[in-house]
């Protein structure tokens, strides 16, 4: 039975190419608009890390002397985030802090490049999971004796060594000589959550959240020497000298990452935060200990509302598109069904129950939904490729993935029988000797 | 008198009727939004930056000894200054549409106790102003002992030329001539008003308006240098940058340039609006395909209920209605419906912009879209009707009596 339906479906179809052909049109613009949206949407806002997020926390704390109690600053100064990396509370814990190094290498005239570098700790390679193609991550005795070593990205490697093995060889970063022991591999975290801050500030500018991974990663310590001078603060609360240390200024600048494996470990870390911030307090250095926060990493982006305000607009606009086109097509779909009302009229008096008839017409709305379906994951595809040309920081991120795939069938099905379930029953309720005696 | 053949038939089909002015209402509420956020975006890319774009550039380098700064300085513009074309060249700290210079929060008392907001501070040597081509509206311009050595990020207790709205926005109704604020651990005093001067990144910082910024007059050293704006002819602007980038790193060859910064101000303007200008085409993409789709939809009901009619539409012609009445009568129709779905839009398109505001920090959608939206989609209705409508016209009377 369901292969005739199939059948008149597809020969009901063919009867008016025009009407089909704008119908599927129809669905196809929409349902393109809305998956390009929505996959670019899912890709932004998607887990950078996942199976390990739901462990990684980011600690705050409310170091701003002249504080008002409101949300503790982004990051934290030199001072506390040493006090609470050196007390080794966390399951595996990693300082950072970013700038801008100049790179040469000895064994090239390129002029100089200025890159982005990451001062941490050992514990970051491990606790993010960061793939390395060739040699490893320095190790705690690396930080503690401030190595003058250095992992790059494999980008850097391709540029300066062709892409082969660089272990051991040197790089000049800024004025000092720094030994190469590692090489990342592709590794893009999406977005790039370590150095995710102050999104409440960029007003929905986000798209730099999704910049490609950074270069160079040095110990922290050693990299404060080597770099000297060449770090921002994030923000200040009283102006600093700019040619002190930014180590005393009064000045937010570090980060602090923390893998804790247990609520039990989350628990006893958050009152150790109260704790410290509580004796911080008392020693007049800050004003509100309560005003700590231990967010995951997921609570973190979204505390930063990391997705570009761009594409949430964008989104909302091709789901409004969509829903037009699905009011457009149950209209059309409705002239059609009653335009076949003769045909519709001697099946029941020939027999055909209401329900058959009812599916009769949710199977034509079906097949005109997977032809849109089909012309949709095409313009899907084209509407990726024109995001890919776009100059943003996500840009070369936008691929379809499988359940995005599926996503866009789904979609595309439930669009047409959505559509097709109204005007279905209206031709089911056809009165059958009226129709009969028009014919 | 049509309107009651027209009530009583659309009576009879409730459920298209509804279809078509829901499909109306939709895109009537689209609409009003997306010509709100197009306009929206193309006033914040024609904003007054208040420094003469065309003649200026700016070279970026880093990497330098800052103390060596100021042999690095006299050697860059000295380099620069003999670059073909070049009329004049100045030490700055930030040009509109670059990177965030200096900005910090003020106040307008020693304790801050009145907060005056986050504001630029663009820093300029003796040659800047001028070379900026700022538009001085009242005080005076820095004369040259207001030029002070930089000693946190600015020079401590320095004149400042403010802009009108910002002068506005801390003094209002005041003139702010020798007005104080304080701010970076000093303060300063207004000398002069300008007619505009953009913050480096409009729309984009914690300034509340793109105006809020000063300049300051400042000398080059260890804390300000690095960054160059050149001015020349408009015309001249391509070739003087390109050499203007070999010369600068010609002089200082253990400086990194900084590719992405050093530009032609046009330039740097274009690329910051690069995401605005998507935006726009973007809108004005679904505006298109969203008075298509509905143009469509109309097209297709109209001419269903044309075929669907065509007896009783032989029956009023044979009675002695004219082509005419035939015509008016879906013209009306058309224009019942598409009034129906216009005012369940725009309640929609009030929801939308409350939605909007939340989500995407845009201002209310003002009442004036509204009609604008009705009056578009009025004419799309009328001009998608008409061709199932003179169609209908079209019909003999001899045709209803033919197939009676």
């Amino acid at each position: 039975m369901f292969a005739y339906y199939v059948k008149v479906a597809l020969h009901n179809t063919q009867r008016n190419k025009v009407l089909a052909a704008l119908m599927v049109l129809a669905i196809a613009v929409g349902i393109g608009a809305s998956m390009t949206t929505l996959t670019v949407m899912h890709l932004l806002s998607g887990d950078p890390l996942p199976g390990r997020s739901q462990h990684i926390y980011y600690p705050q704390i409310d170091v701003n002397p002249q504080s008002k109690g409101r949300e503790p600053l982004d990051m934290l100064d030199y001072r506390t985030a040493m006090d609470l990396w050196s007390s080794d509370k966390a399951d595996q814990q990693a300082l950072v802090a970013n700038s801008m190094v100049k790179v040469r290498t000895p064994y090239s005239t390129r002029p100089a490049l200025m890159l982005p570098m990451v001062s941490t700790t050992s514990d970051f390679f491990s606790m993010f999971d960061v793939p390395f193609r060739y040699g490893q991550a320095w190790s705690k005795s690396d930080d503690a004796s401030r190595t003058r070593v250095a992992v790059i990205s494999s980008r850097l490697n391709d540029k300066l060594f062709g892409g082969r093995n660089s272990v051991g060889k040197t790089l000049r970063l800024a004025d000092s000589d720094v030994r190469i022991i590692g090489v990342l591999d592709a590794w893009r975290p999406s977005p790039l959550f370590y150095k995710v801050r102050g999104g409440r500030f960029t007003d929905g500018d986000t798209s730099a959240f999704y910049k490609k991974t950074d270069d160079v990663f040095m110990p922290f310590a050693a990299s404060l020497e080597v770099n000297a001078g060449n770090f921002q603060a994030f923000t200040c609360w009283s102006a600093p000298d700019p040619n002190e240390d930014l180590r005393n200024a009064p000045c937010v600048w570090v980060a602090l990452w923390a893998r804790l494996n247990s609520a039990a470990k989350v628990n006893a870390y958050r009152s150790y935060l109260q704790n410290y911030a509580d004796q911080q307090k008392a020693a007049g250095r800050i004003k509100y200990a309560d005003d700590i926060r231990l967010r995951s990493l997921m609570q973190w982006l979204d505390f930063n509302r990391v997705v570009p305000s761009n594409v949430k607009l964008q989104t909302a606009l091709a789901f409004s598109f969509l829903l037009i086109c699905l009011t457009n097509v149950v209209g059309l779909l409705l002239a059609k069904f009653l335009r076949h009302s003769g045909e519709i009229g001697l099946r029941r008096a020939l027999g055909a129950t209401r329900t058959a008839v009812f599916f009769q017409c949710l199977i034509e709305s079906a097949i005109i939904g997977l032809l849109g379906g089909l012309g949709g994951l095409l313009l899907t595809l084209f509407g990726l490729y024109l995001v890919r040309l776009q100059p943003v920081a996500y840009a070369d991120l936008a691929h379809m993935d499988v359940s995005m795939f599926l996503v866009t069938f789904a979609l595309a099905l439930a669009t047409s029988l959505l559509a097709g379930a109204l005007p279905a029953l209206r031709a089911s309720l056809t009165p059958t000797a009226l129709q009969l005696k028009l014919l | 008198m049509q309107i009651r053949f027209v009530l009583a038939a659309l009576r009879k089909h409730r459920l298209a009727t509804f279809l078509i002015a829901l499909q109306i209402s939709l895109a009537c509420a689209v609409l009003c939004n997306a010509c709100f956020l197009i306009v929206q975006q193309v006033h914040a890319m024609r904003i007054d930056s208040g420094v003469d774009e065309a003649r200026l550039g700016t070279v970026k380098l880093s990497g330098f000894d800052p103390k060596s700064a100021n042999d690095f300085n006299a050697r860059v513009v000295d380099a620069l200054r003999h670059v073909d074309g070049v009329q004049s060249v100045s030490v700055i700290s930030g040009v509109p549409f670059g990177e965030p210079g200096v900005r910090a929060g003020i106040g307008l008392d020693p304790d801050y106790k009145q907060f005056g907001g986050v504001i630029d501070f663009y820093l300029g040597d003796d040659h800047a102003a001028h070379d900026f081509g700022l538009h001085l509206i009242s005080g005076r311009m820095p004369s040259p002992d207001d030029y002070m050595p930089v000693t946190k990020f600015v020079p401590s207790n320095a004149p400042v030329l403010i802009t009108r709205t910002l002068a506005e926005h801390l003094w209002p109704g005041q003139n702010p001539l020798g007005k104080q604020f304080w701010g970076l651990d000093t303060q300063f005093r207004v000398i002069g008003v300008l007619d505009h001067l953009s913050v480096s990144q409009p729309g984009g910082s914690e300034a509340k308006d793109p105006d809020w910024s000063v300049f300051v007059p400042a000398i080059a050293g260890p804390n300000l240098a690095g960054k160059y704006l050149i001015r020349a002819q408009p015309n001249d602007m391509p070739r003087v940058m390109r050499e203007a980038r070999e010369a600068a790193l010609k002089a200082a060859p253990d400086a990194v340039l900084d590719t992405d910064q050093s530009h032609s101000l046009s330039r740097l303007r274009h690329s910051y609006f690069e995401s605005a200008r998507v935006m726009v085409k973007l809108l004005a993409g679904v505006v298109v395909a969203l008075l298509g789709t509905t143009a469509l939809g109309i097209v297709g009901l109209a001419s269903f209920w044309v075929t669907q009619r065509r007896k009783q539409i032989g029956t009023r012609r044979a009675l002695g209605a004219t082509r005419g009445d035939i015509l008016r009568y879906f013209q009306i129709e058309n224009f019942i419906i598409v009034s129906f779905g216009i005012l369940l839009g725009m309640l929609l398109a009030y929801g939308l912009s409350l939605e909007l505001m939340r989500s995407y920090e845009v201002p209310r959608l003002p009442f004036g879209y509204m009609p604008i939206g009705a009056a578009a989609l009025w004419i799309l209705g009328q001009l998608a009707v008409l061709v199932p409508a003179l169609r209908a016209s079209a019909i003999t009377p001899v045709e209803a009596i033919r197939t009676l």
